[in-house]
């Protein structure tokens, strides 16, 4: 995990202090993030999890959910997102002051997962513009947290470069495969 | 149970079978409604409990492309009966039943529900809109005949103009949307994506 403190205070044993504006700014919205929670679907579990004591998010300093999308800073999009609440997504985000930062929560909210269909959006992406992808179904709470910290180190240092946090292991390789053709190899 | 239901319609009820304990009657969609009724209020039938209602799409049915089944359970006689009937032409065409509201209510959301997903309408039903898929949405998609991959957003896509940046996706979500069981990776050559047709099998 990257480093998310920066020494904003320079030369404050002295008595005084001097930074720069944006600096000070990163860090005062890094620690004050007031979160919109777009919860449609099962990932809605995984962060209650997450924002209740056991994991409680509230120690970055994440914790007031804000139920008006004006006054909040980060949009969670956790779940599925359906073509039918395109529109309505669409419009929150457009809703939100800037500075504004979207997390994708969840492999539905990333690409639209398994529900390659008619009904569901693939992915948040195609409609309003995200900072940070989580990938899990569910995410686990650590991966949420480094998720977090992301869109902390991305609102300190003022970058809006598109990141995702790193699977700590590919469930793919746990599969059972079956019905591959093409990678039997005949014994 | 279906010989009394024999007896009441004759030869409107076109097939009658108990596999497994499941008593199941085709009938013919003229005497839907009133079979539905004679079920209900019938003393030793008394089927009071509305389960479930939907369609099945045959596209190879010649006599009806869409069977809709019906499944009604009594909490007095503690029994259970499949109703079926066979409605539409091979276009999906004509596909007109008489709602069965005015006999179970709760058949309401679940007859808009097969209204929406196969296009089955519902003479005499009080509301029939969709109550899944949008008012905008075109056709019926779980009809054999929608395309797999069509979809209808109600938002346009983002382009890469209007984004100014590559919309691409990243790791792990490249390729098959982070799936390793999604669809491409199952169909092997010679498949053609969204027919089913898984080509030649396992060999």
């Amino acid at each position: 995990m990257t480093a998310t403190t920066t020494k904003v205070l320079e030369g404050s044993e002295q008595g005084f202090a001097t930074t720069k504006l944006d600096s000070l700014l990163g860090w005062a919205r890094k620690y004050s993030l007031f979160n919109y929670p777009f919860v449609t679907a099962c990932c809605g579990m995984e962060f209650m999890a997450v924002s209740s004591p056991r994991y409680d998010f509230a120690r970055f300093g994440a914790e007031a959910p804000r139920f008006s999308p004006r006054q909040s800073d980060l949009l969670w999009v956790v779940g599925t997102i359906s073509q039918r609440q395109a529109p309505i997504l669409r419009r929150i985000y457009e809703q939100m002051m800037e500075p504004r930062w979207v997390m994708a929560f969840g492999t539905c909210a990333s690409c639209g997962g398994f529900y390659d269909n008619y009904t569901t959006v693939p992915g948040l992406d195609k409609i309003i513009p995200c900072d940070v992808y989580v990938p899990g179904c569910p995410p686990r709470p650590e991966a949420v947290f480094d998720g977090l910290l992301l869109i902390q180190d991305k609102i300190a240092s003022g970058v809006r470069k598109v990141s995702v946090v790193k699977p700590r292991q590919d469930p793919a390789t746990d599969l059972v495969q079956i019905n591959t053709p093409k990678k039997r190899t005949k014994p | 149970m279906l010989e009394k239901l024999q007896a009441k319609l004759g030869d409107k009820v076109l097939e009658t079978h108990s596999h497994v304990g499941d008593d199941t009657a085709l009938v013919a969609p003229a005497v839907w409604h009133e079979a539905c009724l004679f079920l209900r209020d019938d003393s030793a039938l008394d089927f009071d409990l509305f389960v479930d209602l939907c369609a099945v799409d045959y596209p190879q049915h010649t006599d009806g492309r869409f069977e809709v089944v019906l499944h009604l359970y009594s909490t007095t006689k503690r029994h259970r009966i499949r109703l079926k009937t066979r409605v539409g032409d091979e276009e999906g065409e004509h596909a007109d039943l008489d709602s069965v509201v005015d006999v179970w209510s709760g058949a309401n959301w679940f007859e808009r529900e097969t209204f929406d997903m196969m296009g089955v309408i519902f003479r005499g039903h009080p509301d029939l809109r969709r109550i899944l898929m949008y008012p905008e949405f075109q056709g019926h998609p779980l009809r054999k005949d929608y395309p797999a991959q069509l979809t209808q957003p109600l938002v346009a896509y983002r382009t890469e103009e209007d984004a100014g940046m590559i919309l691409d996706k990243i790791a792990p979500f490249g390729g098959d949307e982070g799936m390793a069981f999604g669809r491409k990776w199952f169909d092997p050559p010679g498949a053609s994506p969204g027919t089913g047709n898984k080509g030649g099998g396992a060999s």
